[in-house]
């Protein structure tokens, strides 16, 4: 799942840059791991709501590839029919309830999904992805209390990436660790390695089981990097492709890159060998391909179809 | 059987019958376990169908807003209660950006069957921030639809025909109507979104309104009949989507048009109304179409302000005897 992931977003650089893409793009590359260690914790069944940067959450949720690409160029096959682009992706079969660009914009809305859940008796549980920046907004506030006051099955999934757009979390927070957030609420919080995916894994599986015996609501703050900037490939500032991040930082989260950590992992344990984990590359990155081709074929919606879908009849 | 009820217990009576037929009914809002907020619109509902379904909140209407958004994405049909308009400001985001846009921005693969019903609570000198009838807010915003209430057969009709639709609806209800009484059938029914109601046939001119102030056209009707002047009634009863056919058929018909609204003059329902007739039948009005709405004023707290920004039907006969060029002062015809 880390691989298609990364093979994805890697593979919508070339089009950011030469037009090709014209939605805003908000690559998810190096945060892989988060997405793929949390969703591998749940069912079908489960709810989950993203954010602007969610292409991972939709893929590793049960969306597919081919519907991601088209809906990345807008074409009438994607997942939202051209109507949404990068940042609006859902699908409803598979748990991925939908991902909305208004930062924390989500978290109220997983809270309502986990309500519903308690209200019907089932034993889903619903998951908020938000970063960093999320923790700026009220509304995470209101619904960690609310949340903790009703025990709803619910897992604020907060994928700290050191940056809210162009800013450096230490220009936006006091110097407190987020984790520490959810503790005055009575909600039991974790800080993960959001690059170790078996980490990730094994923080998320314990917070499901907790939510589905009725001890949720429970936090997780990984710690994570985005590889590419908040927007497109880089942090580009007006045209200048220029990165706002110093160097040396990159070169720091580069060299923990969670896909390499991982490979590291599996060749180390014998799980898998070097041919293996190279089977695997081309397989994924021939569906890439091929789900470039479709999208880049299919049509856009047509102008008929501007009023459609307005309202459900 | 159609009882005599008042709008209060036809909302009651309405909540009551599509909480007990259809168990995805849930209902969340400030207030919904204490007359405090609701009046008696929500007397029983806790007894009967437990917490977990009637839902009082803290005071987090941004959160609770976007839960009964996200409840109703999981096919919950959510009612989400604000006991004044003015609260609900706190959440427009869930409103606005998610639920109004849900369903066209993900191509129509999810729907939001939610229920907004704020509760518009003024005059007893509340001052402009337990006052305002911000309506055509919504009225602005692709896929929200806005109900108004006039009567209490119609705060039941529409509030059934709300829950049951599979969009965002608005269900904005005037707390001086909460006292008026009138006939209600006993049995579960719908008051079709979307379409206006002709309550009174007239000849001179048409008013349009909606909710309280279609409430108070009526009775400035029986004084302006005293006075010789027969007046078409339209009650929207929707305002968004707006049934502009019932208005330009009346309008056609009389050649003169009194838009009443509640909300304020500028960029309201009454300039979307006027407008539009503007639009497809000037060249059939007798004269200028003429607005009655609140002036652009915030809402004051002392009477004496109050009594002067506030409208009613002495203002709707004064408006329409001057459209009309009679006197409005004083004597009805043939009065010495």
């Amino acid at each position: 799942m880390m691989v298609t992931i990364r093979m994805c977003e890697e593979s919508f650089v070339p089009g950011i840059l030469d037009g090709t893409i014209t939605c805003p793009v908000h690559l998810y590359t190096g945060q892989e791991a988060v997405a793929a260690g949390v969703c591998a914790a749940l069912d079908t069944r489960d709810y989950v709501f993203g954010s602007h940067r969610s292409h991972g959450h939709f893929l590793a949720k049960g969306g597919t590839v081919k519907e991601l690409m088209a809906e990345v160029y807008c074409r009438e096959t994607g997942c939202s029919r051209g109507r949404g682009g990068s940042m609006h992706l859902i699908d409803p079969e598979r748990g991925m309830l939908g991902a909305a660009p208004i930062v924390a914009g989500t978290i109220s809305l997983a809270l309502g999904a986990a309500m519903a859940a308690q209200v019907r008796g089932e034993d889903r549980v619903a998951v908020t992805f938000f970063g960093d920046g999320a923790t700026g907004e009220g509304v995470l506030y209101e619904a960690l209390n609310f949340a903790a006051l009703r025990r709803l099955p619910l897992i604020f999934a907060c994928e700290n990436n050191l940056y809210s757009t162009h800013m450096p979390i230490r220009e936006i927070r006091v110097d407190c660790p987020i984790v520490l957030i959810a503790s005055p609420f009575g909600i039991k919080a974790h800080r993960v390695d959001g690059n170790d995916v078996l980490a990730v894994h094994e923080a998320a599986s314990s917070a499901v089981a907790a939510c589905r015996s009725g001890n949720g609501p429970v936090f997780i703050e990984f710690l994570t990097y985005r590889m590419r900037g908040h927007v497109g490939p880089n942090d580009n500032i007006q045209g200048t492709h220029t990165d706002i991040r110093p160097p040396e930082e990159l070169e720091h989260w580069r060299a923990r890159d969670p896909i390499a950590g991982f490979e590291r992992h599996l060749l180390a344990a014998g799980a898998v060998d070097a041919d293996g984990l190279q089977r695997i590359k081309i397989e994924v990155a021939d569906q890439v391909r091929a789900a470039h081709v479709h999208a880049s074929e299919s049509s856009r919606p047509a102008q008929e179809d501007l009023y459609k879908y307005v309202f459900h009849d | 059987m159609t009882r005599t009820l008042s709008f209060e217990a036809a909302i009651n009576e309405a909540l009551h019958q599509e909480m007990h037929a259809d168990p995805s009914v849930l209902l969340i809002g400030q207030g919904v376990k204490s007359p405090w907020y609701v009046g008696n619109t929500c007397l029983g509902l806790l007894e009967r169908f437990g917490e977990r379904r009637v839902v009082d909140t803290p005071v987090s209407e941004n959160a609770m807003t976007g839960a009964a958004v996200g409840a109703a994405l999981t096919g919950m049909r959510t009612i989400i209660e604000h006991p004044r308009v003015d609260f609900l400001i706190y959440g427009l985001d869930p409103l606005v950006n998610q639920a109004a846009n849900w369903h066209y921005m993900n191509g129509g693969r999810a729907s939001v069957p939610l229920v907004l019903w704020a509760i518009i609570n003024r005059g007893g000198e509340q001052a402009a921030q337990h006052s305002q009838a911000l309506h055509a807010w919504f009225c602005h915003v692709p896929g929200l639809k806005v109900v108004m209430p006039s009567t209490p057969f119609d705060a039941k009709g529409l509030l059934i025909a709300a829950i049951r639709d599979n969009n965002p609806v608005m269900y904005f209800e005037d707390r001086w109507l909460h006292r008026s009484v009138g006939p209600v059938p006993a049995e579960p029914y719908a008051v079709p979104i979307g379409k206006a109601i002709v309550r009174r046939t007239g000849t001179n001119l048409t008013i349009v309104a909606n909710s309280f102030l279609a409430a108070e056209s009526m009775k400035a009707a029986e004084e302006l009949e005293r006075r010789g002047i027969d007046a078409e009634i339209i009650d929207l009863r929707t305002l968004k989507p707006l049934d502009l056919d019932t208005v330009l058929t009346s309008v056609r018909k009389t050649g003169r048009l009194l838009v009443v609204d509640g909300g304020w003059r500028s960029f309201g329902v009454s300039a979307e109304v006027s407008a539009s007739v503007a639009e497809h039948a000037l060249s059939e009005l007798k004269g200028p179409v003429r607005r009655l709405a609140l002036p652009d004023v915030p809402a004051p707290a002392t009477r004496s302000l109050e009594q002067a920004y506030y409208k009613d039907r002495s203002h709707i006969v004064a408006a329409v005897c001057d459209m009309l060029g009679r006197s409005h002062i004083g004597k009805e015809p043939g009065e010495a």
